[in-house]
């Protein structure tokens, strides 16, 4: 990988206002050095443009969200962010030796493959064995230490997963659907866990969500992603972004402004059906 | 008929854990389309008065390199590109051994084995290839089974995922080469996935489904080779069928739990 550019260059390009979308800047306090940066990234997969002239920059501290309909090229714009995935044109560089843990939407629980959770989450390279059974209490999922990896509910396997990516002491978490198969309260405590993590060790979060009002609560910086960044912010000036506006529909967005930006978990805007719309 | 014994169980120890990665990621189909370059390999022995068994060796490796890679950017559907490149290769195979007049080819035997006719020179070959296989996955074992688990997730940790890939492509390449001297090359691939098969209603843990997988193909050998010559079978299919008869067998079985 190239090696990083300077952190002031970035944060000079930022603070002259030179890219109209990054109309942030307020959460900045919780914004430490940059851990991966795509810059003018684009993706071909087969006759598909799946991204184009992607930026984006994750910084130590902050949690941010993409969002994005189906296609959007979230996963694929993560894929080139971990470097699983070589840009056809711009770069994707990572701070020299930075650790990252990641946590994929799915991975492979075949019944024919006898794989305990213990054994899963010591897979890892970095993995102290003896740390294993203490991170599954963080997420608190012990109880499942020693059941098949097969046999774990969907939620459960995103506790698991989540495990593991701690158990590297990442500098850079990078969550992909998380709250997939979650049920609606348990997604809360999800959220609230990724934000004590993100205090706890300080590291950067990238998250992949579907699912807009949890992200709304629980994230610094929103990027919402339709091959290209059609705007970016924190959650509560980007839900009246005209942009963002035009992706979502009216109806949702509204629904989105109006919702605080608190940890407090009160799910007013969840009590409307419009989750499951939400769910793009 | 030690001879057969000692080349048998040399395959089994090689075949028992490629054959579980062989299950665990559905490689089943590529494995089969493997098997079909044999006679490929077989023409070009001849071809270049080289020992046929290497020969063979070499162009399932050929033939491996060139499937991984057009597994990646394959126009069609992955299967039906190994469906038309190994009967491409079989019927290539079959051409070219018929315009050697010169030589008489004992095509029955590289179809269904001829394993009481191994050579020293073969015992020599399956002992080489069993321990570098053999050495090869428990090197890479962490590397494998994390590819295995998740490739995205491998990659993002660091595992070199095309490489462990095309390692395990190779190691499988090697045992069918070898495997096809014992049970042909209609039949080798029974004896990759059936003990690996069966073994996963006795382990709880990876490590103890590839050593299990090593036992039944070891068992079958053995119980295989004492039927053929009691009973005067054919030894390459006796073999296959009672690899078969213990996965059958241990349907009914619940897969062990591991205990905490």
């Amino acid at each position: 990988m190239n090696a990083f550019p300077p952190a002031n260059e970035l944060f000079g390009g930022e603070a002259s206002g030179g890219d109209p979308r990054h109309r942030g800047g307020r959460d900045s306090e919780h914004r430490g050095r940059p851990l991966v940066e795509a810059r003018q990234v684009s993706v071909q997969l087969g006759q598909r443009r799946v991204l184009e002239a992607v930026d984006l920059t994750v910084h130590a501290g902050e949690i941010v969200t993409l969002v994005g309909l189906n296609g959007a090229g979230k996963s694929t714009l993560v894929r080139v962010l971990l470097g699983i995935l070589r840009p056809d044109d711009g770069t994707a560089t990572r701070a020299p030796g930075l650790r990252v843990g990641y946590s994929p939407q799915q991975v492979r629980r075949d019944p024919f493959l006898p794989l305990t959770v213990r054994r899963f989450l010591s897979l890892s390279a970095l993995v102290v064995p003896e740390r294993v059974a203490g991170a599954l209490g963080e997420v608190g999922a012990d109880a499942i230490l020693d059941l098949p990896m097969a046999e774990i509910s969907g939620g459960e396997l995103q506790r698991v997963l989540l495990a593991r990516a701690l158990l590297r002491e990442p500098e850079l978490l990078v969550l992909d659907e998380p709250t997939a198969g979650v049920d609606i309260a348990s997604q809360g405590e999800l959220y609230d866990l990724v934000a004590r993590i993100r205090d706890r060790y300080g590291c950067g979060v990238l998250l992949v969500s579907h699912d807009l009002h949890l992200v709304m609560a629980a994230t610094d910086r929103v990027v919402c992603l339709n091959r290209h960044v059609c705007c970016s912010g924190p959650p509560r000036t980007i839900a009246r972004d005209p942009a963002f506006v035009a992706l979502f529909g009216q109806h949702l967005a509204e629904a989105l402004a109006a919702y605080p930006h608190q940890h407090d978990h009160r799910h007013d805007a969840l009590a409307d059906p419009a989750p499951t719309g939400g769910r793009a | 008929m030690w001879r057969a014994l000692a080349g048998g169980l040399g395959v089994a120890l090689a075949a028992g854990p490629v054959g579980c990665f062989v299950v665990w990621r559905r490689m089943a189909y590529f494995g089969t389309a493997l098997a079909h370059a044999v006679l490929l390999g077989v023409a070009l022995g001849f071809l270049l008065e080289i020992e046929p068994t290497l020969a063979v060796l070499v162009v399932c490796f050929l033939f491996a390199g060139c499937l991984a890679l057009l597994e990646r950017h394959s126009p069609v559907a992955v299967d039906t590109l190994l469906g038309v490149l190994a009967h491409l290769a079989f019927a290539g195979g079959l051409v070219a051994l018929a315009f050697m007049e010169r030589v008489r080819v004992d095509l029955i035997g590289y179809l269904f084995g001829d394993i009481l006719s191994i050579g020293a020179a073969d015992l020599w070959l399956i002992g080489v290839t069993a321990a570098a296989t053999l050495t090869a996955i428990a090197w890479q074992w962490r590397n494998l089974l994390a590819i295995t688990i998740d490739p995205n997730l491998a990659a993002a940790e660091g595992v070199p995922v095309e490489r462990v890939r095309l390692l395990l492509v190779f190691l499988l390449a090697a045992v069918i080469a070898v495997g096809m001297k014992i049970v042909g090359m209609l039949l080798v691939v029974a004896l990759v996935i059936m003990p690996a098969a069966a073994a996963r209603r006795i382990a709880t843990t990876p490590e103890a489904m590839a050593a299990a997988a090593v036992a039944a193909g070891a068992v079958s050998v053995g119980a295989g080779l004492a039927g053929s010559l009691a009973w005067d079978l054919p030894a390459g299919p006796a073999i296959v069928l009672v690899a078969g008869l213990l996965f059958l067998a241990g349907l009914p079985v619940p897969a062990r739990r591991a205990r905490p």
